[in-house]
């Protein structure tokens, strides 16, 4: 049992479908809700679950709301490659909480469209006493967003 | 004085021993901060900036 970090398979699917819209203002609404280091979310993962999810003083099932000023963008790298990618814009925190049980990964999921996932993400088991936890998003760009979908 | 949120409510940081350490490797660099009050956990917190994103690989079939 471990969580894996990946691109959720459904979510890709539902690209094809134009399930997800990431448009800042207008678009859905993304959440963040972590995970124990116990649980098992990975590519397979389709929608956010209570199961495996932390529980602790001040963390409220379901997670925060992820802060969305960021258009998805797109850059060619060449006539037959690019890169599509998108990044939350704002550091993900979890103030004031006591989460004592160890947790390893984030899942982020459009709360939206029936909760459907879009990623895993993991790091080193944790846990917080009294204080905060944050996530620090990588800085959006072709090669280090958050979230990428390129063609070599 | 620097006040510290703690389980014992706000305590001042002179009274609490600091403990600090971070991981640096491929997938994050995470910092954390603990404070203990007479040999028990009061305050810690963790602060995750993740290097490693996903990327889905796009492609588009030829006809020849």
């Amino acid at each position: 049992m471990a969580n894996t970090q990946a691109m959720c398979t459904s979510f890709m699917g539902e690209l094809l479908t134009g399930t997800h819209n990431f448009t800042p203002s207008t678009g859905d609404t993304f959440k963040a809700a972590l995970y124990l280091a116990s649980a098992t979310y990975n590519a397979s993962t389709t929608a956010y679950s209570s199961t495996g999810e932390v529980t602790g003083t001040n963390y409220t099932a379901g997670g925060i709301n992820v802060t969305n000023a960021n258009a998805p963008a797109s850059t060619n790298a060449s006539a037959t490659a690019g890169t599509a990618y998108w990044t939350p814009s704002a550091s993900l925190s979890y103030s004031n909480v006591t989460l004592s049980t160890a947790f390893d990964a984030v899942l982020i999921y459009n709360s939206s469209k029936s909760n459907r996932s879009v990623s895993v993400h993991t790091f080193g088991s944790q846990t917080v006493t009294a204080g905060t936890f944050t996530l620090t998003m990588p800085s959006n760009t072709t090669s280090t967003a958050l979230i990428r979908l390129a063609t070599t | 004085m620097a006040l510290v949120f703690t389980t014992k409510g706000e305590m001042d940081e002179s009274l609490l021993e600091k403990k600090e350490g971070f991981v640096d490797n491929d997938n994050e660099y995470t910092t954390w901060v603990e404070y203990w009050h007479e040999g028990e956990l009061v305050h810690r917190s963790v602060h995750v900036t993740l290097k490693k994103t996903v990327q889905l690989s796009a492609e588009a079939a030829s006809f020849n």
